[in-house]
């Protein structure tokens, strides 16, 4: 093997000259612009010198490849599946066999489509199957797909036990063994998106947990308020207006915190109108959702609306910090000086 | 094997793409576009899947050391530097990917096992530098492998070997850092008091780089992030406040249905 540079694998040494090469030291042009001589500096070299911040306004980050009805979606979808499979297992201990099947039920189809959303946004969706060869802790999507592995069967046996009408006991177990994972498939996903280099996502890790976790509850509790019979509403209408409340403190609290990297947060017309649908939705539904079927129902979908909104919101703005090199380059110079 | 890297020493880069046509050649890297950006002699742009080396081109009116540029009054220097993937001590798209398809070599590198990866995409926006993309072609993830054939047959990299200023040096990695630190000194005395290290420290965000660079600007002047933390190292405060979210959800749901709810329907 022979080599024209020293540093090989075979140790070899042989020295190119123009490594040596010092660019900048002929001349004198440093000498002749600080002699008076010279006169005053003309052209735009005199003003303040102009800041170069980025490279010609390009990100610094790669843009996320996933596509946002799939992945935001998912955040939608996951949320309502898992906040819904514990509503059912609350409902069916508690004596509520229609909420219970509402919750089942729902949660049967929003995993369909959480899975048909995460398999349908892979490069190779033939290949998801691999992401069962490992389990590392250091990756909240492989983590996530142990948690959905262990939720999805019992999501699906619970769902299927209720329709069919077969197997109660069964059904009945599934019900509780979803409910219990089902709060660990609502609020991984935050981890997920929190997990990156994406400012806005990362730097809002302490509150996206409880964000997505109000959204999942006023989401699975909405769908409660506009399926299930008044009689048996109650913890749904609960629910809504506690993950209402939830969602809105962590979201102003992740605003705060953020300084500047929550600009694409705050000028997000998603997210506001996620916050005023899901608390609209909540208040109704605790006041004229418990006599009225009809403002129950619509108190429902504004719920369900209120969350969808605000995981695209989220999505987006992401997407936004991703794109703008200055929310990468100036909040890591904040840290820095 | 002890642990390989490059030192691009930006100040020797005279802007001729050589690497970045080695590099495609060798790894067949698709092409990419041909487009002009208007972006100085630049049209590759950034990194991605299909380019795993990047020559930028940056224009300033500001003096190199004492050059004379000749273009009458005006400073003016052109920086050239050739970027590529870090291969991170702490690497986050190793860390997140979740089929394991990522791995670290013998040879200290990072490299995407192309048969494996099924292509989820979550080391894209992992990447604190915005290196690693998803090839529309394949569905996969794509980057620079250190040109992981050539170092197992004990050649040095495609770009490396192609380098007709040395500008990409390849070799083992201490030996590269301490090389790093007596041409800085040189350049530095040689007039140019702006040059600096890139990645070179253990101590940085990533754990140093297996990559790193002698600049003659800030980082970001070249699309380099100025203090990139490899983002898993919040991930352990990640997942206690997402842990202490799902109680906090499984108890508020209980709670929603406890009897003293009865009166109130």
């Amino acid at each position: 093997m022979t080599s024209q540079t020293d540093v090989r694998l075979d140790g070899s040494a042989e020295l190119r000259t123009e490594r040596e090469a010092t660019p900048g030291s002929a001349g004198d042009r440093r000498e002749r612009r600080r002699s008076p001589e010279a006169g005053p500096e003309k052209g735009p070299e005199k003003g303040p010198e102009k800041s170069y911040d980025s490279y010609y306004g390009r990100p610094v980050l790669n843009e996320p490849t996933w596509q946002e009805h799939d992945i935001a979606g998912y955040l939608f979808l996951g949320g309502l599946a898992g906040a819904s499979s514990t509503l059912a297992a609350v409902a069916e201990l508690t004596g509520r066999p229609r909420l219970a099947r509402v919750g089942r039920v729902a949660a049967l189809c929003a995993l369909g489509g959480s899975f048909y959303s995460l398999i349908h946004d892979l490069g190779r969706p033939e290949r998801f199957i691999n992401m069962l060869r490992v389990f590392k802790v250091t990756s909240p999507m492989s983590v996530g797909t142990w948690i959905l592995t262990a939720y999805g069967p019992q999501a699906v046996c619970a769902g299927a036990a209720d329709l069919s009408g077969r197997l109660p006991r069964l059904g009945r177990a599934a019900t509780v063994g979803a409910g219990l994972v089902g709060p660990a498939v609502a609020t991984y996903t935050a981890a997920l998106i929190c997990d990156t280099a994406v400012p806005a996502w990362h730097e809002g890790f302490r509150e996206m947990p409880f964000l997505f976790a109000g959204s999942a509850a006023a989401a699975a509790g909405g769908l409660g308020m506009l399926a299930a019979p008044l009689s048996e509403a109650g913890p749904a209408r609960r629910v809504a207006m506690l993950g209402a409340a939830v969602e809105c403190v962590a979201a102003t609290r992740m605003e705060r915190r953020l300084g500047p990297l929550a600009e694409p947060l705050k000028r997000s017309p998603l997210l506001r109108a996620g916050e005023a649908l899901s608390l609209a939705g909540a208040l109704a539904g605790v006041t004229v959702g418990r006599r009225s079927r009809i403002a129950a129902v619509a108190a429902g979908a504004a719920l369900l609306a209120g969350s969808a909104c605000t995981r695209f919101g989220i999505f987006r703005a992401g997407m936004e910090s991703a794109n703008d090199p200055k929310y990468t380059v100036q909040w890591q110079r904040r840290k820095l000086a | 094997m002890g642990r390989v890297g490059f030192f691009t020493d930006t100040s020797i880069c005279i802007g001729c793409k050589a690497c970045e046509v080695a590099c495609k050649e060798w790894n067949a890297v698709p092409e990419d576009g041909l487009a002009f950006t208007g972006m100085s002699y630049d049209n590759t742009v950034t990194l991605g899947s299909d380019t795993w080396r990047h020559v930028a081109f940056v224009e300033q009116r500001r003096p190199l050391g004492n050059q004379e540029p000749g273009v009458g009054d005006m400073d003016f220097r052109w920086l050239m530097a050739s970027d590529v993937c870090k291969h991170c001590t702490e690497a986050a798209c190793l860390d997140v990917c979740p089929t394991g398809s990522l791995f670290r070599t013998e040879f200290g590198t990072v490299v995407v096992q192309q048969d494996i990866c099924n292509g989820c995409g979550y080391c894209v926006p992992a990447c604190p530098f915005g290196v690693i993309g998803k090839r529309e072609s394949s569905g996969v993830a794509a980057k620079c492998t250190m040109c992981y054939d050539r170092l197992g047959d004990g050649q040095e990299p495609a770009c490396a070997k192609t380098c007709p200023t040395d500008s990409i040096q390849f070799g083992d990695l201490d030996e590269l850092r301490e090389r790093a630190e007596r041409r800085l000194e040189q350049v530095r005395a040689a007039g140019t008091a702006s040059a600096r290290l890139y990645g070179h420290d253990e101590g940085d965000g990533v754990g140093g780089m297996g990559a790193f660079f002698l600049l003659l600007d800030e980082p970001e002047v070249y699309g380099l992030p100025p203090d990139p933390v490899v983002t898993t190292r919040d991930l352990p405060s990640m997942w206690r406040h997402a842990g202490v979210a799902a109680l906090a959800l499984l108890a508020g749901v209980a709670a929603t249905a406890l009897p003293i709810w009865r009166r109130r329907g």
